[in-house]
């Protein structure tokens, strides 16, 4: 079977499986636990302002910011790359990999590797990619793709997990926790020790001191960039704060945002590689700065969302999210922030459609540490599609003669007796079971109210009207 | 009568499809000491058209409204929060720039959801009746979220009996043409409201957009749940049927 290839074909295929059930388990859990962080932490809507401030400012002054980083970066005796789209950054890493021979690399978390694609790349290259990240590492060996920007196994269970490592490792099934993450850490400690270079994702830069920061629960962040003799860190160009004060608030409002800890575990700081004197580190080390789209949507009228800082909280607040999972969105970021993000990226065509994966119930923007105005860039998106025509033809002709139904007042008044009359034969006890057409979207699932037949503006000329 | 003027927009939903919510905001208006006009000429504010982006069409309709609403008097008010947003917020969006921009600013001001009129306007004197039924109340997104609506409805429903309903403030997978559109999604995040509304162990649930209440009480019905729905206009100024 091919995959499907909208949006609702993949959702379709979702609704009701045990990975929704397990995405809607998740998500919830950190609602749960974002909302109790948020009433723990009495200057949290304080620092969302803060932060959403430090964003928008470092996206104001993003050249600049971006300059006197690289400048910083060099001085500290790194090397900076800045690539255009996701070729040219796989082939950067792929030669920086080249140029040190390396042909194991152990890799963190990142999400702007999986938008580029880059494990592909590189083993199209020869070389041997393993994920470090304990999700990121289970989706690897089952060969699938992560459906949370956070959690990228979301949507699966410990036995799903279980399952996987006895066929892909070997051991003997088990799906307690803490002996899986066992297996897994024994498993790739000695990929630590003989990979020949890290690469990792960045939370965010610091323009400022040329560092780039990482964090994780996992500590596998601090071995990917110290125990390799080369460390390449990836990230998207408009991941960058100007000073030290602005990182601090940024981790505050990120970890309480994304999984209600008041600080992740680890917060790894890279200046520089390896300095005289420093007992790890890697020799060398790159930062390769992506933009990929980004410069078009900074240009447009969703601009804004690059402010985001990959929380994830949007995501587990989306009742569509909650309900099908990462994987119907189709692409790496998934949820709110991927509807905008993606289109974004990657053009209208074909993901238009994703816009529309959205009820505007606003959850998304009441959660968003940054307050980024998810559901009008939603609605910005959808007036692009319609504007290009990509509405079907039903939706644009229903639309237009409503419209000029609804500014004349006497069509108008036609138009619902008219309503209520056709409706007669479909209607029992003043409910419809079974529309017609586009209407059975409804009536596949709910029943409808029929139109009455005495409608208020009647009722009111015939009994209020002078 | 004396009392502050209203020029009541029903909306085009209660209109057509749910008249006696009119009647009865109309009858807890009156109730409340108002003097309660009907602009006539009203018809849809543009929601449907501007949220799927065909905001021609929406600017059209928008423009019609603003046209009708502009010429009277008083304060506007609307059983819902829904389109009671899409006027207070989003014609700004759909006229920036041109010169209805003070039309629309005239308006919006005078625009005012139901609850929050009767409540934080007027701190009418009405309280809900439900006729001793067990009350579960559904905060529809676009008044709590987007007009910031939440205890206003608490206020009027203090002398029912009100059961919890787990996430209250939840969607319920509406999202207007979204039902249409992706039905299958729409109908799964429909279906875990039901069943949380059937746990609760409401008799009523009673809400504050007909929209929201129609998706639900189609989906109970179509379950054939006993549970019934209501706009809490009707429990404020009677069923309606007079």
């Amino acid at each position: 079977m091919t995959e499907p290839v909208t949006f609702i074909g993949r959702a379709d295929a979702l609704i009701g499986s045990r990975e929704a059930a397990a995405v809607a388990r998740g998500a919830r859990k950190f609602t749960t636990s974002r909302e109790q962080a948020g009433k723990e932490f009495v200057v949290m809507d304080e620092l969302r302002n803060r932060a959403r401030a430090i964003r928008l400012h470092a996206l104001t002054h993003l050249d600049r910011l971006l300059g006197h980083f690289a400048d910083q970066v060099v001085a500290g005796g790194g090397h900076i790359h800045f690539a255009a789209d996701a070729d040219e950054a796989n082939q950067i890493v792929a030669r920086i990999l080249d140029g040190a021979n390396a042909k194991l690399v152990v890799k963190a978390k990142s999400m702007v590797t999986e938008e580029i694609e880059l494990n592909h790349h590189l083993e199209g290259e020869g070389i041997e990619v393993v994920e470090s990240d304990l999700g990121e590492f289970i989706a690897q060996l089952a060969e699938d793709t992560p459906s949370h920007i956070i959690a990228p196994v979301l949507h699966m269970t410990r036995q799903d997990v279980g399952e996987i490592f006895q066929e892909k490792l070997g051991v003997e099934y088990t799906d307690d926790p803490t002996e899986l993450n066992q297996i897994a850490r024994e498993h790739l400690r000695e990929i630590f020790l003989k990979a020949d270079a890290g690469i990792s994702g960045v939370n965010f830069a610091i323009a400022d001191s040329g560092s780039v920061v990482l964090v994780t629960n996992e500590g596998n962040g601090r071995l990917t960039t110290t125990a390799p003799r080369v460390h390449v860190a990836v990230m998207g160009m408009e991941r960058i704060v100007s000073r030290w004060e602005d990182a601090a608030v940024i981790l505050e409002v990120l970890a309480r945002s994304a999984t209600g800890q008041r600080l992740s575990v680890y917060t790894n700081v890279v200046t520089g590689p390896r300095r005289e004197g420093d007992h790890d580190g890697p020799e060398e080390l790159h930062v390769v700065v992506l933009d990929n789209g980004r410069s078009d949507i900074l240009g447009g009228p969703t601009a804004e969302i690059l402010a985001c800082i990959r929380c994830g909280a949007c995501l587990n607040a989306c009742p569509v999210f909650r309900t099908v999972g990462g994987h119907a969105y189709g692409t790496v970021y998934s949820g709110p922030i991927g509807s905008v993000v993606t289109p974004g990226l990657h053009g209208m065509e074909p993901w238009w459609e994703l816009p529309y994966a959205s009820t505007l119930c606003g959850a998304c923007e009441e959660v968003c540490p940054i307050r980024i105005q998810i559901p009008s860039m939603l609605l910005q998106l959808r007036s692009q599609a319609a504007a290009e025509g990509r509405l079907p033809g039903w939706l644009n002709k229903g639309m237009e003669r409503y419209a000029s139904a609804a500014t004349d007042p006497v069509r108008w008044h036609r138009a619902k007796k008219l309503a209520a009359w056709l409706s007669m034969p479909i209607a029992r006890r003043g409910w419809i079971t079974r529309m017609p057409g586009p209407g059975r979207g409804w009536t596949d699932h709910r029943d409808l109210p029929r139109p009455s037949t005495e409608s208020f503006a009647d009722w009111w000329r015939a009994n209020r009207g002078s | 009568m004396e009392g502050p003027q209203v020029q009541l927009f029903v909306t085009c939903l209660v209109d057509a499809l749910a008249p006696q919510v009119g009647r009865s905001t109309l009858a807890a208006l009156e109730s409340a000491g108002c003097d309660v006009l009907f602009p006539e000429g009203q018809s849809c504010c543009g929601q449907p058209a501007f949220n799927v982006g065909l905001n021609d069409d929406a600017r059209a309709m928008a423009a019609h409204t603003l046209d009708v609403l502009d010429e009277t008097e008083g304060t506007i008010v609307l059983p819902s929060g829904s389109c009671a947003e899409m006027i207070v917020h989003h014609y700004q969006t759909l006229f920036a720039g041109t010169e209805r921009e003070d039309q629309v600013s005239r308006v919006a001001d005078r625009t005012k959801e139901l609850t929050e009129f009767l409540v934080d306007e007027l701190g009418a004197d009405v309280e809900a009746d439900c006729g001793g039924c067990t009350v579960a109340y559904h905060y529809s997104c676009h008044g709590l979220r987007g007009l910031g609506l939440e205890g206003q409805a608490d206020t009027l429903l203090e002398g029912v009996d009100r059961v919890e309903l787990e996430g209250d403030q939840e969607c319920c997978g509406f999202g207007g043409l979204f039902s249409v559109e992706m039905p299958s999604v729409s109908g799964a995040i429909l279906k875990e409201k039901l069943d949380r509304i059937e746990a609760s162990g409401a008799e009523v649930l009673v809400g504050g957009d007909v929209s929201c209440l129609m998706h639900i009480e189609g989906g109970l019905r179509r379950r054939g749940s006993k549970v019934q729905v209501k706009h809490i206009a009707e429990l404020l100024g009677g069923s309606g049927d007079d």
